[in-house]
């Protein structure tokens, strides 16, 4: 008993020594999600993350429902504060300057300095700003940090109309929260409707409906030429291209978003429009990672971009890079794309490749429900008959379903046969799938057959 | 369009503006709340009159308001400035309507004769009621009969709220139509007709009261801990009720020793405690704003383990010794006075304090489900088949979670839900009672209430899935 005390001590004892220190910047999903998986994988090295935004981790999908008062900052936070100290992980509130990778350390605001062993950059992005006259002036803002939140939060008193620039997933979340407070919104889009250059024409034009049911003025083929201040230095109009003034308190710009790495651009480590990253997120320098939003790929995934700005696949590089700083060397290697989002009432997800229009080698299928606020749209190759993938809106569907049957390398014919087993709408909701097969086999002159629901072949995707 | 409201900030920023009807229906609710207030006070209206105007004047008002404010937006989730309003927010109208609560069930269960019963003849707001238990059963109302007549007419016309307020989802619109059908049939319309009909507490025309036994159905032992006392087994086998009295006992104990068992086995509690239970109705109705109020700490899940078991365990131990008591007729087990040591405590100290006056009188402060959460035996009992031998679980759409939060929000029954979605686990849990407001909230389509084979019902993936970085060893 004693005598295995003393070892283990001793066996810790030596762990002590050669314990790293590992840095993170940036508290959001992918430097969290590091983190929490060096500790999953049994590391004891010492781990503290540094965030100039928020004293804890929280999640920034739900930034527009404190707005919305669906929730509060607390309800955000995906773990109780005593998580922390319990894990090990130190939280540290400052703002980095400067890393000096030569000493490996950082430079704090104020002055301090921080040694690191291992350094992992997670610091998300930055809304863009594409130079418009007038996008510095006060009131015109993206949404993407806490301070954002708290800044739309303070230009929407006494606010009587917001104009939102650039059709995206956090434009139409913008609209939904000004909404929310009935505040009117104009929304204008390059497009000729809305996120046309991700979703094929059907769905951007149920979208665009939707949001005209939600009294959203959506100006297409719009875009913004000049912003208009008063003599407080606040917004008070848009000018378009077209030349119409659009006078409004509020201009949100949700143009997309740039990696945040401004303070390392006099290091030596490199960058493009990210920082650059192998597939093990290792940058240039020695025992220096980026993860999430502001990494770039040197050479990007299949058809993934070479920077992906999504939640999910921020935290599969945490989980990844996790593993490595554990030392457990793990690439990136990102499954099957998916992807969700909510449009105001219509919810969406997708799995594998649904391009706006389908690939010279792929065939396509659309079926929407005579409500105009239910679809699917399934993609396959025209010459092996496998799917490449699936829209639904409104509807959801397992995901295990399509991760494995794109996998598995199923054709769309075994897809729809077995569709059943991956509808995952709620109890009692009305079911489309037969209405959906009914429409493939007519257009296809198929004789496809739905079979029953199976729990043996559901439980089977999982493992 | 609608002008936007001048009061923006954290006022109340209501997403619409009330037009004429939704103010026809305001009045009509609250002329129906105030004529019982005013009768309370004895003012002299005319009985009849005034319950057709409170009940008509609540439900009609409810109904009308509630149709208008939904029906003007499209459906969906409608939790716009949930944490803004203060009565639902813990704010000073939460509070008072707390007081007012929590005072109205002290004085139902203590002070009957502060709401106007005398046996001698009612008054006040007992009296009202007076009509209306005479159409019934030919008698003059009680305390429980105007508790009862409130209690099934706050179910129903804030579930007709619900129901459009949830029109997009077809498992609340039947959940919450089941709930009401149960409370204004099993617990309201049924008892009071058959003691119309004479199966139950009657009293003779020489004088003899005859005993009353419990008619609602689906007021299940342990939750209806009297099931076994005495004078509830007797009044069972009285001659003059039968055949209704013996079949009431035969359908009791088969609800908690078969019914119970076997459908929690198939589809969990939820077939019990958000689809038929009176307590869980009034939670999913008039209790639903507040649902968000729950905590979700860990620390609270700990109290809740210890308190709910507790309880549960009491319930066992008391009618064990009341079952003892009522065959060997001893009053006694162990030297301990059966009424003293074991029903009177757990009537005074569950029954009705936790049952009732926090139960209910504490929603606005701790959230629609408090005493569902950490007193109710019954969801104890049935908790331990749903967590060990049940088909049922919340199944966790692989990778999609955002960690958003709303799920653990509107949980009523504080699960951290997220907890488990986010790392792509099913959720098992004791207490959930299988509301479904998690999978309605969530906006990416993540959660899903499932009955299911048991095997790997619990799944936890060593990975989320969508990240193939990571090769799992078989």
């Amino acid at each position: 008993m004693r005598l295995t005390y003393f070892l283990n001590f001793e066996q810790n004892k030596s762990i002590r020594t050669n314990m790293q220190h590992i840095v993170i910047i940036g508290n959001g999903i992918a430097g969290i999600t590091t983190a929490r998986h060096i500790r999953k994988n049994g590391s004891d090295d010492a781990i503290t993350v540094i965030s100039a935004e928020t004293d804890y981790f929280f999640s920034r999908t739900a930034l527009m429902y404190i707005y919305m008062g669906h929730m509060k900052y607390d309800n955000i936070k995906p773990y109780e504060d005593w998580f922390w100290t319990k894990n090990k992980i130190d939280l540290k509130r400052a703002f980095v300057e400067k890393v000096d990778v030569r000493h490996k350390k950082l430079l704090l605001h104020g002055g301090e300095q921080l040694a690191y062993d291992q350094l992992v950059l997670a610091t998300g992005s930055k809304p863009n700003k594409l130079g418009w006259p007038g996008q510095n002036l006060k009131a015109v803002q993206g949404l993407y940090s806490y301070q954002d939140l708290e800044s739309m939060e303070h230009y929407s008193k006494d606010l009587k109309k917001a104009v939102i620039v650039g059709g995206g997933l956090i434009g139409i979340e913008m609209a939904e929260m000004f909404l929310s407070r009935n505040i009117p919104v104009t929304f204008l889009i390059r497009e000729d409707s809305f996120w046309s250059n991700v979703l094929p024409q059907e769905e951007s034009k149920m979208i665009s409906r939707h949001m005209h049911e939600h009294h959203i003025d959506l100006r297409t083929s719009t875009e913004l030429k000049e912003i208009v201040g008063d003599a407080n230095g606040r917004v008070r109009a848009v000018i378009t291209t077209e030349g119409d003034e659009i006078p409004c308190e509020f201009v949100g710009l949700t143009v997309g978003v740039s990696p945040n790495i401004a303070f390392i651009k006099d290091s030596e480590i490199e960058t493009n429009r990210g920082i650059l990253v192998d597939p093990y997120l290792a940058t240039n320098i020695e025992g220096v990672y980026a993860a999430g939003d502001c990494a770039e790929f040197r050479q990007p995934n299949g058809e993934r971009k070479p920077i992906e700005q999504v939640w999910y696949t921020g935290r599969m590089m945490g989980e990844a890079l996790g593993r490595t700083l554990a030392g457990k060397k793990t690439a990136y290697r990102p499954g099957h794309w998916f992807n969700s989002a909510k449009f105001l009432d219509i919810e969406y997800q997708t799995y594998g490749w649904v391009f706006p229009d389908p690939k010279e080698h792929e065939a396509d299928f659309y079926w929407e429900h005579k409500s105009g606020k239910v679809s699917l749209r399934l993609r396959w190759d025209k010459n092996t008959e496998k799917l490449t993938g699936v829209n639904n809106f409104g509807m959801r569907l397992r995901h295990h379903a399509f991760d494995k049957w794109l996998k598995d390398g199923r054709t769309v014919s075994y897809v729809l046969a077995h569709f059943r087993d991956a509808l995952f709408d709620p109890e009692f909701f009305k079911r489309h799938e037969q209405a959906i097969v009914d429409q493939f086999n007519l257009e296809n002159n198929t004789h496809i057959q739905l079979k029953k629901k199976s729990w043996q072949r559901i439980l089977a995707l999982v493992s | 369009m609608s002008q936007p409201d001048p009061s923006l900030s954290i006022a109340n920023p209501e997403p619409k503006d009330t037009d004429a009807l939704q103010k026809l229906g305001l009045a009509l609710a609250g002329l129906g709340t105030l004529v019982l207030f005013l009768s309370w006070g004895n003012l002299p209206i005319p009985h009849t009159l005034g319950l057709i105007l409170a009940i008509g004047g609540i439900l009609g008002g409810i109904s009308l308001y509630s149709y208008r404010f939904y029906m003007k937006q499209p459906p969906g989730i409608k939790n716009n400035g949930v944490w803004f309003k203060s009565l639902i927010n813990r704010g000073v109208l939460g509070w008072i309507v707390g007081v007012i609560l929590t005072g109205f069930y002290v004085l139902l269960y203590w002070y009957p004769e502060m709401i106007g019963f005398k046996p001698e003849g009612n008054e006040g707001l007992v009296a009202m009621f007076d009509p209306l238990s005479q159409f019934f059963k030919s008698t003059s109302a009680s305390q429980w009969f105007v508790y009862g007549t409130l209690y099934t007419l706050a179910i129903v016309s804030l579930g007709v709220k619900f129901l459009f307020k949830y029109r997009h989802s077809t498992y609340q619109i039947k959940r919450t139509l089941s709930v009401m059908a149960a409370q204004l049939l099993m617990a309201y319309l049924i008892p009071e007709i058959l003691a119309g009909l004479n199966y139950n507490d009657v009293t003779t025309q020489e004088g003899e009261y005859l005993g009353y036994y419990n008619t609602d159905l689906k007021n299940t032992w342990p939750l209806d801990y009297d099931f076994f006392y005495d004078w509830q087994l007797d009044a069972m086998q009285e001659e003059a009720y039968q055949p209704m009295g013996v079949l009431f006992l035969i359908i009791g104990i088969a609800m908690f020793l078969l019914v119970t068992p076997i459908l929690t086995y198939y589809v969990g509690k939820r077939w019990y405690c958000s689809w038929v239970c009176g307590c869980g109705g009034l939670a999913e109705t008039a209790g639903d704003p507040f649902r968000h109020l729950s905590s979700k700490k860990l620390s609270a899940w700990k109290l809740e383990r210890w308190l709910i078991h507790g309880v549960m365990v009491f319930v066992f131990i008391m009618t064990a010794a009341t079952v003892y008591g009522y065959f060997w007729n001893t009053g006694e087990v162990f030297g301990l006075n059966i009424y003293s040591t074991f029903q009177q405590p757990y009537g005074f100290l569950i029954g009705a304090t936790f049952s009732g006056v926090i139960g209910v009188g504490f929603y606005p402060m701790l959230g629609n489900r408090v005493w569902c959460r950490f007193g109710c035996p019954m969801a104890g009992y049935m908790g331990i088949i749903q967590r060990f031998k049940s088909r049922f679980r919340i199944t966790t759409n692989g990778g999609q979670c955002i960690s958003c939060g709303n799920c653990s929000t509107y949980c009523e029954q504080g699960i951290d839900v997220r907890w488990y979605a986010q790392r792509g686990q099913n959720i098992v849990r004791a207490s959930c009672v299988g509301c479904g407001v998690c999978s309605s909230v969530c906006p990416r389509g993540v959660l899903n209430l499932e009955n299911g084979p048991e095997d790997k019902r619990y799944d936890m993936p060593p990975i989320i899935i969508g990240n193939d970085s990571i090769q799992i060893d078989v």
